[in-house]
């Protein structure tokens, strides 16, 4: 079913997933992988499972069944922050920033997984830490510059504009460190300009070789950006190909348009 | 100014001694600056990782018997066997007490941090109720409700310096100050540090946190473990310069106390409870000239909710604004401009396209 063009193994692999909430089936057998690289849209129709898939993928939802794996480790069982330890980072569609802390101290805490200071040091004040503290900010000014959000940095997270917070979300799941980043809608909400920003942002990530998995209902963008498209709707996949094969998809269309939309 | 500011505030305090003579004013300095450590310990619970203990005093409790006790020896049968302990240090016992109530920060942390919020403040609360419990009932032990008399007071020194017992009130107030800077000194290193962080972000954002590689049990853990050895820390310091402690020891309002410090002086900042610790520590020197003991409390209420009111993030946030405000007003006004006419150029040109379609 799936139709790969890519050769190399998968990074992140999700077979037969399916999660009922109580006799609620929100997926009910989702399989599909992303291979190295790659930039994957995950799409559907409202209510079609999408977030919930990245829940799973992310150790915030337990699976009623199936499984996921990332660079070949089982994802089973393990909590949010030991997936985000192997490299696998997502942001959210609402929650996305610390509202009441500076936009740099943002980062700082997205740079948490790449400061690994003795109690001791720190609390005794050793040089050692004080360096690599330093390192941590430079760090920090670095993402900051990337994401295009640096002359703001003083500012209060929940006092950017709406766009440039979506920018810090992505800025603080950067800074994590990630193999693979999974966005969660980071354009909804951003105006045209913002968007144009944001897919620079991305074509810049991708040129450093991060895989990329996206929900998102922009359509042209999601037709632009992507490498291979997954259609969900009613929590079971039902198209996975090239954009071209997605738009011309009839299933497809039919679950966005209804059915019976030829001379639509 | 604001770096400088502490130490201002630490020689100010190191001068006290030489100007104040009543000895019952040194002996309350000595006795706030006792619960200022333990305020300090739960500021770092409840004001950087949010998470309220109201069972604070049962760490502070342990520090007191565990101090007293191995400084005092104690014999007890246990299961037939009979257990002897003979009167160890009184420092020794001063850090026992500390690690025993780190310890109980841990046990109550992997615990209680499982569910956090309301149920952990339940916990907290039911944990200090066992431990009064214990201390009141476990006579053999701790004496009961008959109390522990004729604790020693603290002996500092090596064999190569010669040794001081701290019998007087002034030598107890430098030891209590030289301790609050020190806990000062790593609170802040440690705040300001990734751990510090981290703790910041659980507060903040839980789920947000977590995404991003942030082990929730890891840090609220250390943080109790922490909160837990200083509280305990300051409740054989007390042990130790009261000399004599009982189970009223574990009263709720002992923990009170400590919320209401934390908060009026500010949850979260460094200085909060040091210039909360101050105000309700030396208030009731003040208000015991006019009203007794029982207005006190309720004074003590009314002025609680009038700083939840007026300044609901305590006063040392407060301070710290109209310090910024003052220091700074340039830059604000000119940002503040900035903004204002940027918007208004955005404003204009909208309204003209409209004017031009």
């Amino acid at each position: 079913m799936n139709a790969q063009t890519q050769s190399s193994a998968p990074i992140l692999s999700v077979e037969h997933v399916a999660v009922h909430f109580g006799g609620l089936v929100a997926i009910s057998d989702m399989s599909f992988e992303v291979h190295e690289g790659e930039l994957v849209s995950l799409i559907g129709p409202n209510g079609a499972g999408k977030t919930t898939a990245f829940n799973v993928i992310t150790g915030f939802q337990r699976p009623t069944k199936g499984h996921v794996s990332f660079q070949g480790t089982s994802l089973d069982g393990l909590k949010p922050h030991e997936v985000t330890g192997l490299g696998l980072v997502r942001t959210f569609q609402r929650t996305s920033v610390f509202e009441k802390i500076s936009v740099f101290e943002n980062v700082l805490i997205g740079l948490h997984r790449r400061t690994a200071p003795s109690l001791f040091g720190t609390l005794m004040g050793l040089p050692g830490e004080r360096k690599a503290e330093a390192a941590l900010r430079e760090e920090a000014w670095e993402i900051l510059r990337l994401v295009g959000i640096e002359h703001e940095a003083d500012e209060l997270g929940g006092s950017l504009p709406y766009g440039d917070q979506r920018l810090l979300g992505v800025a603080l799941a950067l800074a994590a460190d990630p193999r693979a980043l999974l966005l969660d809608e980071p354009v909804s909400g951003m105006n045209a300009s913002e968007t144009g920003r944001f897919i620079d942002l991305l074509n810049r990530l991708r040129a450093k070789g991060t895989t990329i998995l996206l929900v998102e209902h922009d359509m042209p963008m999601v037709m632009k950006i992507s490498d291979r498209i997954v259609v969900l709707n009613y929590g079971r996949i039902i198209a996975n190909g090239t954009p071209s094969e997605i738009q011309n998809d009839p299933e497809v269309i039919a679950a966005y348009l209804g059915g019976g939309v030829k001379n639509a | 100014m604001k770096q400088v500011f502490p130490f201002i505030a630490l020689a100010f305090f190191a001068t006290v001694p030489l100007w104040l003579q009543d000895q019952y004013y040194l002996h309350t300095l000595v006795v706030a600056g006792i619960f200022m450590l333990a305020a300090m310990s739960l500021n770092l619970l409840l004001g950087y990782t949010g998470q309220l203990s109201l069972g604070h005093v049962a760490f502070f409790g342990i520090g007191a018997y565990v101090s007293a006790l191995t400084s005092l020896g104690f014999s007890l049968s246990i299961f037939g066997f009979q257990i002897t302990h003979e009167p160890w240090p009184a420092f020794v016992g001063l850090i026992l007490g500390a690690l025993a109530a780190g310890l109980c920060g841990y046990l109550i942390g992997k615990l209680a941090f499982r569910v956090r919020g309301a149920y952990f403040v339940i916990v907290t609360i039911s944990f200090a109720e066992v431990v009064r419990l214990v201390s009141l009932n476990w006579v053999e032990l701790t004496n009961g409700p008959l109390a522990l008399p004729g604790i020693p007071p603290l002996t500092l020194g090596f064999e190569w310096t010669g040794y001081v017992t701290l019998w007087g009130k002034a030598q107890n107030y430098y030891l209590v100050l030289v301790l609050i800077a020190l806990a000062y000194l790593l609170i802040k290193r440690l705040v300001q540090s990734p751990y510090g962080r981290a703790m910041i972000a659980l507060r903040e954002n839980e789920t947000l946190a977590v995404s991003v590689g942030i082990s929730v049990t890891k840090y609220l853990v250390l943080a109790a473990i922490f909160s837990g050895a200083l509280a305990g820390l300051a409740g054989g310091l007390y042990a130790h310069y009261i000399q004599i402690i009982d189970p009223m020891i574990f009263m709720f309002l002992n923990t009170v106390t400590m919320v209401i410090m934390v908060i009026t002086g500010g949850k979260g900042t460094l200085a909060g409870p040091l210039v909360g610790g101050l105000i309700f520590g030396l208030a009731p020197v003040f208000l015991r000239n006019y009203v007794g003991p029982e207005v006190q409390w309720i004074l003590y209420g009314v002025l609680m909710i009038l700083v939840v009111f007026v300044l609901p993030e305590g006063i040392v946030p407060a301070i710290e604004r109209w310090f910024n405000r003052a220091a700074k007003p340039k830059r604000k006004n000119g940002s503040a401009g900035g903004k204002m006419e940027q918007s208004g150029s955005s404003l204009a040109m909208a309204s003209s396209g409209k004017v031009n379609s």
